[in-house]
């Protein structure tokens, strides 16, 4: 079924039950404990953890097949909140077209960056990513207002034309972002003993897409094409003496990268109707290249693990006060207390950069592969002491790009 | 490596299981028996408090956050009371609000709206929070403010100073008790037009994005009422830290005074430029150079250190005023944290207190009854003399402080001296005026 081999197939099946079960797995921990905090199973983040990860899944289709390393992605994911947002402020406030107009805009915009910056390779063509996308960002913020609103964001407003649909609703307040009379942010609470569950229609909508979106790049990877832009980068120079021409395979990994990040973009819009200046700023390009490599570059599952913690990091630790540090520690001993809380201080609450950045140092020293490469070891592990040791990848001989499927 | 074979069977088998992905999420639809959004059900209530931890304006961001604690002690009785004991309305009893005791959850908004819509929505779905309050710059705050009325929680803007966040994108569920860009011209003009005369040619630099322009917008149509002359506006790109090849221009320009539209590093950088260039030894056309900041902060004073000497501006609060309201303030802020606060600190403590008040005189935290106590309410008691919060737009209308840097400083937050307290209706304008006009209110919205 569906074109792809058993072992894609049951990484498709956990992939979607992780994503279907998120809500019950995101938040292990009853409400109103202290551990609660550590909870992350509310709407907006789980919505975070599959749209960033749609834009690394897309990122790692050139990152990890061609080596060519993109600075500028944000800019795409930018572009199609734009677009999103202005087909809410102008056509309707469902989703559908929003989505499917920011990813034709996104691929377009990636088209012409793409055209531009492949002429050159490498360090060089990091940079040309890089300009563009930051010019983007500048654009964005000052020069264009009348399109992007500047600094303070595209938003809704009261007055928006909104050709199928009305302005305003009867109550006088702003329509919500719906798929079909599905409002984006209707959420089902479900309570189970001291646990509260939330299923959240936005999320539902994300996660399907971002499946989809895990499929089509599973489908690109295993396919023809995949295995020309392996090629790209493991020898593009041998590759072009063969007398091929990279150019065009390239593009096309540039441009469907382009395209799932402006689906991203789309996306984000879709669960909160606002496109910000910031979501195109270098920052932002750096965050997906961390979540890449964080995960493992080249690996499917890598890159969505990699969103996955890089926005837990943002979302969760960045909320650890000292109140909370004190609450934790509130058994302990004054003195203890107060000693523990000053420790642990500079690595939660304003901290949490350097908690990540500690963690991303450790991954990238002594997991290159990144957290994927953590998994496969503790598996190797348990494989030794049932002694099978066979390396069932000779697929991919003559290797070495990291195994895709796991 | 794949092969494509198409089955009659295989496609059927796709499709069903497409199928039932899809019509999957239609079971759960919302349901909810609250009232409103995030109702306190138990003994406590919590309170969002949304600000700069990390990037530009984390100093800021510091100071508010010190703020709201005091203010969450005070309302929960513990501490020595601070501005409670001075305000006017008398509804505030030290056992929390309503009766429930006061919690609150913070959150890095990192200057930017996406993280600080994050963060607030993981306040408002996760921690319960029923109020949110924060935010460091315009963008934000308007961000922040967008996201609470569709949210259905009430906004308590913290230092926003645009026009546009009670004008063009003002929202029932947002209140901001803050000064504005309009505030600062209307303020500011007659005080440079008595010190520097009526017959002045100025050149404005100024940051390029919204809270420059209107700034800019504001200053300059303030100025030109009282016969300025404006030579030449000039934007700078936001990133901006070398202001030598902008200040270059200016002496070649004709013009006598340079605005610095600038805030935070920006204006801190450009201020030491302007000085260094030598700009205020200078005389054209027979007169002293002059360099106007029209938004001060003490924060920003430090950072250009002696730079700020004798230069003009305005604030919205600075400690040194002697009414009982800002002395208990002052003392309260100072024995807990060992200095000053900055006027960021003001705005958020008197921000939570209102909101405290409002919800006490309402008998609800409904963000509509709420909103209702709040719109209209005149008090006084909390630093600025007395105040308005206009129910037009959701704007306190208060004195507006016109400031200068101190010559002699006695301590390292001794900088900023009050020049002139310019009178509430000195600032006020019409909700319609031109530069607020364009947005609506809408209702208020309580979510669920």
């Amino acid at each position: 079924m569906l074109g792809i081999d058993k072992k894609d197939r049951n990484l498709l099946v956990v992939v979607a039950v992780l994503a279907l079960a998120a809500p019950f797995i995101l938040n292990p921990f009853p409400a109103g404990s202290e551990l609660a905090q550590f909870n992350a199973g509310y709407p907006d983040l789980m919505q975070r953890f599959v749209i960033f990860g749609i834009f690394a899944i897309g990122f790692n289709i050139l990152f990890g097949l061609t080596g060519y390393l993109s600075f500028g992605h944000a800019a795409f994911l930018g572009v199609g909140s734009y677009s999103a947002v202005w087909m809410f402020k102008l056509l309707s406030m469902n989703v559908l077209p929003a989505i499917i107009l920011s990813v034709i805009v996104a691929g377009l915009f990636s088209l012409l960056i793409g055209f531009v910056s492949l002429r050159r390779s490498g360090i060089y063509f990091s940079i040309l990513t890089l300009a563009f996308a930051q010019m983007s960002f500048n654009l964005a913020y000052s020069v264009l207002t009348p399109i992007t609103n500047g600094e303070t964001g595209l938003q809704l407003t009261l007055n928006d034309p909104r050709v199928l649909g009305s302005s305003a609703t009867a109550d006088g307040s702003i329509p919500v972002t719906n798929l079909f009379g599905l409002e984006m942010r209707s959420t089902y609470e479900m309570e189970v003993g001291a646990w509260l569950f939330q299923f959240n229609a936005g999320y539902y909508l994300c996660a399907f897409i971002m499946l989809a979106a895990f499929y089509l790049a599973m489908r690109i990877f295993r396919s023809p094409f995949g295995m020309m832009l392996r090629a790209i980068k493991t020898n593009q120079t041998r590759l072009n003496y063969t007398g091929l021409n990279s150019r065009p395979y390239t593009l096309a990994a540039f441009v469907i990268s382009g395209m799932y990040a402006g689906l991203a973009g789309g996306l984000m819009a879709s669960m909160d109707p606002l496109a910000g200046a910031e979501r195109m700023q270098w920052t932002a390009s750096g965050e997906v290249v961390l979540m890449t490599i964080l995960g493992g570059a080249g690996t499917m599952l890598g890159p969505v693990l990699g969103a996955g913690f890089i926005k837990y990091f943002e979302n969760i630790f960045s909320k650890i006060n000292d109140s909370v540090l004190h609450g934790w520690f509130a058994f302990l001993p004054d003195g203890m207390e107060n000693a523990l809380v000053t420790i642990v201080h500079p690595f939660v609450g304003k901290g949490w950069h350097l908690t990540l950045g500690l963690l991303f140092m450790a991954v990238v020293i002594f997991l290159p592969g990144g957290l994927i490469e953590g998994g496969q070891r503790i598996a190797k592990m348990f494989k030794k002491k049932k002694g099978s040791s066979s390396d069932d990848d000779s697929e991919h001989s003559p290797k070495q790009a990291p195994h895709v499927a796991e | 490596m794949s092969k494509t074979t198409l089955t009659r069977r295989g496609v059927l088998r796709s499709g069903a299981v497409a199928g039932a992905g899809v019509a999957l999420p239609t079971i759960f639809t919302a349901s909810s028996a609250a009232a409103y959004t995030n109702e306190p059900t138990g003994s406590t209530v919590t309170l969002g408090f949304n600000v700069p931890q990390t990037g530009p304006y984390a100093d800021e961001g510091a100071d508010e956050l010190r703020a709201y604690q005091l203010a969450v002690e005070h309302l929960n009785g513990e501490g020595d009371g601070g501005m409670m004991n001075t305000f006017s309305s008398k509804e505030l009893q030290g056992n929390g609000i309503l009766g429930k005791k006061v919690e609150f959850v913070t959150g890095d908004t990192q200057t930017k709206s996406d993280a600080a819509r994050a963060s607030a929505k993981s306040m408002i779905e996760k921690d319960g929070a029923v109020m949110i309050t924060g935010g460091s710059s315009s963008g934000v705050a308007i961000a922040v403010q967008g996201l609470c009325q569709e949210a259905g929680v009430i906004f308590m803007a913290g230092l926003t100073h645009s026009n546009d966040t009670t004008g063009k994108d003002k929202k029932a569920n947002g209140f901001r008790h803050f000064f504005n860009a309009y505030m600062s011209g209307a303020a500011l003009a007659p005080v440079l037009a008595a010190r520097y005369g009526a017959d002045r040619k100025a050149y404005h630099l100024t940051a390029d994005y919204t809270w420059g322009w209107t700034q800019e917008e504001s200053i300059a149509s303030a100025t030109e009422a009282l016969g300025w002359e404006t030579v030449e506006k000039v934007r700078t790109p936001l990133a901006a830290t070398d202001f030598s090849s902008y200040i270059a221009p200016v002496l070649n320009s004709g013009a006598d005074v340079l605005i610095l539209n600038h805030y935070g590093g920006n204006m801190v950088n450009s201020l030491t430029n302007a000085v260094q260039f030598g700009l205020r030894e200078k005389e054209v056309n027979g007169k002293n150079f002059e360099i106007v900041v029209p938004l001060y902060s003490r924060l920003m004073a430090k950072g250009a250190g002696a730079n700020v000497k004798g230069i003009l501006g305005s604030t919205n609060w600075h400690w040194s005023l002697q009414d009982d309201a800002s002395k208990a303030f002052v003392k309260s802020f100072g024995t807990k944290y060992g200095f000053p606060p900055s006027q960021a600190a003001h705005t958020v403590y008197c921000q939570t207190l209102l909101y405290a008040d409002a919800c006490q005189r309402a008998g609800t935290f409904n963000p509509c009854g709420v909103g209702q106590a709040l719109e209209g309410f005149e008090f006084d008691g909390l630093g600025n003399g007395p105040t308005l919060y206009r129910a037009d737009d959701h704007q306190c209308f208060k004195d507006v402080l016109v400031v200068q840097g101190k010559e002699n400083p006695t301590s390292e937050f001794d900088l900023l001296e009050v020049v002139e307290v310019t009178p509430a209706a000195q600032v006020t304008y019409d909700p319609d005026h031109p530069m607020f006009a364009g947005g609506q209110l809408g209702t208020c919205n309580p979510g669920a």
